[in-house]
């Protein structure tokens, strides 16, 4: 069975947002809408989850965290514990105050990029990665909705039109 | 339209009558024209200070830093004040696309991309004094704490110049990821405009395959927040880190609690100084009078003032305190009276008159609104902030606590040559930024369109006119 899908095009944001709206609440399920720009509000209106990404930047600063504190520790304190300039060496904490700057950086090194990286995997971008946008519009000025056909296709074309779509194509899908 | 509501007092932050398709092609226009011949002569006499600067650096490392005009008590002069000037100039970038970005300021859309490309390039500038300041740098990777055959020999975590390491290479490292996923989006927008073969391929290379998924933006929007939220104490830190490899020292001068909150905001006052200084070029030469407005200016210019008056305090009290302590050694620090007297007085004076008093012009309301004044105090706020950092180095080490080591720095025309180099190399690196890459983040000044957009403000607001 060919797989069929409906894309409409918008020219504004607006619209676009009233229009997920329309098309939500006619219990059509919307699979992707593609967009130039942030459109605030419009993931709510798609009904998508929210992202847990800033959770995992949390967990990546404890690791990198709990990094720095062995890292100084063993190399400061148990491998070498030598007299430098008479700083404190008998315990981790006695000379923790100069381990804060690193502690303090790796936190954030570890947080950020493992973050970035997990953006970039979980949204699946990297450099050879093949453009997906269906109309090339879409990073321009113009908002296309994505919207599968199960043999409804009349109806939800002019339910499209209702909404103010300014081009609404039907698409096979292989 | 009520969701874009803003208050009417708000001045617009894009002139003109503008649709979303304009903007994509302004801010592509630069990159899809040809270069003309002013771009040309730019880069030309960029690339030759850079190749100047290169065979300075070689000079050094092959001869020895002897070629310099270090000597046994002030070891640091040009090299750490080019540093630390470097590494202040990249902090207005991070703030602008960070702090900015937490305090919801929509005025930063306009500059924010090319304020991070200047982070970039100017960390990469400050980079290399770390490097080529060491007697020897082919040792450095020594700093690093990789498992050895020494029997496993450490660094030590106690020296404010390893926590630089650390430092810096978090700070460009994080700036560079902050800055190019920002990038996704717009390298997206030049793909899909793209015409010839060759640029098609480069921009999709460089785009990550970006699509624009309600998904994708939804994270995008995530990561950026999440990053601001981490760039922003990564920048007070780095700094703040700067200023200990001063402060955490015993010299009088150096030794002060104050260096690292006053090193900060020294770094902001004079990273937006070279901000404006950029954007006053730049808006004129790619035509982007309508993004970058006199508003935009104006709203630096205050933050240049409101930095600029914590750093005047901050000399206030380094001034009080040298004397209020009662040390007699506090009596030739950078900021004392022996400094304004001895035979660096040309220096502590540039740094009042180009740091303190010039800047105040700013209060008066056209002078911050004026292009070219604000260009020109920009340019003063620059020399100014680099005396600062020349001053708290070479001053406060010219007399130190034993009289019989009080000595004089004299720069050699390497150490003045690497210093043109870098700075060839900066404007080699953001004029063929200026030339490939979007200047303007488009996705975020399209997303405020409807808010602060001239021609939508008038629409909503009614004609006041």
């Amino acid at each position: 069975m060919s797989n069929k899908v409906i894309h409409a095009l918008y020219n504004d944001d607006d619209i676009l947002m009233d229009a997920v709206k329309k098309v939500k609440s006619a219990h059509h399920h919307i699979d992707e809408v593609f967009t130039p720009f942030p459109v605030h509000g419009l993931d709510k209106a798609m009904g998508l989850a929210p992202t847990k990404i800033a959770i995992t930047s949390f967990l990546y600063g404890l690791v990198g965290l709990s990094f720095a504190i062995w890292m100084t520790n063993y190399m400061m304190i148990e491998d070498w514990p030598q007299d430098i300039g008479g700083k404190p060496n008998f315990s981790w904490f006695l000379n923790m105050p100069a381990f804060v700057p690193i502690m303090f950086e790796l936190t954030v090194f570890f947080a950020a990029h493992l973050m970035v990286i997990t953006f970039y995997m979980r949204s699946r971008l990297w450099p050879f990665k093949a453009a997906e946008n269906p109309d090339v519009r879409t990073t321009d000025d113009h908002f296309l909705m994505e919207i599968a056909i199960h043999g409804n296709e009349e109806e939800l074309t002019s339910l499209l039109n209702e909404t103010g779509a300014v081009e609404i194509k039907v698409i096979d899908k292989e | 339209m009520s969701s874009h509501y803003e208050a009417p007092i708000r001045e617009p932050l894009v002139l003109g009558d503008k649709s979303y398709h304009d903007i994509t092609v302004d801010i592509a226009k630069p990159i899809e024209g040809k270069a003309n011949k002013n771009w040309y002569i730019a880069f030309t006499i960029s690339l030759i200070a850079f190749l100047w600067g290169i065979g300075c650096i070689s000079y050094t490392i092959g001869t020895g830093i002897g070629v310099w005009g270090l000597n046994k008590n002030i070891g640091w002069a040009w090299d750490i004040t080019n540093f630390v000037w470097w590494v202040g100039i990249g902090h207005a970038g991070t703030l602008i696309s960070a702090v900015l970005l937490l305090f919801r300021q929509r005025w930063r859309m306009a500059i924010n991309r090319s304020a991070e490309a200047m982070t970039i390039f100017a960390v990469f500038q400050a980079g290399l004094f770390p490097l080529i300041h060491m007697g020897r740098p082919w040792n450095g990777y020594w700093v690093l704490p990789i498992p050895n055959q020494f029997g496993s020999l450490w660094v030590n975590f106690n020296s404010p110049l390893l926590w630089d390491v650390f430092a810096i290479s978090t700070y460009l490292s994080v700036s560079l990821v902050f800055w190019w996923t920002g990038l996704l989006p717009d390298f997206a927008m030049l793909r899909d405009r793209a015409v010839k073969p060759f640029q098609k391929k480069i921009y999709a290379l460089l785009s990550f395959g970006w699509s624009g998924r309600a998904k994708d933006w939804q994270r995008f929007e995530e990561v950026s927040l999440v990053l601001a939220g981490l760039a922003t104490p990564l920048v007070l830190s780095v700094h703040t880190i700067v200023s200990m490899d001063f402060a955490t020292s015993i010299n009088p001068g150096w030794h002060s609690t104050i260096f690292p909150p006053y090193f900060v905001a020294g770094a902001i006052f004079s990273g937006f100084a070279m901000v404006q200084t950029l954007l006053g070029i730049m808006r004129k030469v790619t035509n982007l009078e309508n993004y970058i407005t006199r508003l935009h200016v104006e709203y630096m210019n205050m933050v240049i003032m409101l930095t600029g008056g914590i750093v005047a305090v901050a000399y206030a009290s380094e001034f009080f305190i040298a004397w209020y302590t009662g040390s007699p050694y506090e009596n030739f620090t950078y900021m004392s009276v022996g400094a304004a007297t001895g035979a660096y007085g040309w220096a502590f004076w540039s740094l009042i008159l180009f740091n303190i008093l010039i800047p105040q012009f700013l209060w008066i309301r056209s002078v911050r609104r004026s292009f070219i004044g604000s260009f020109l105090i920009s340019i003063a706020i620059n020399i100014g902030m680099w005396f600062e950092r020349f001053d708290i180095i070479a001053i406060v080490l010219s007399k130190g606590h034993l009289p019989s080591t009080w000595t004089r720095f004299e720069p050699t025309f390497v150490d003045v040559g690497i210093f043109i180099g870098t700075i060839g190399f900066f404007g080699v690196l953001f004029l063929l930024y200026a030339r490939t890459f979007p200047v303007i983040a488009q996705a975020e000044v399209k997303s405020i369109m409807k808010v602060s957009g001239e021609n939508y403000k008038k629409l909503r607001d009614g004609n006041h006119e």
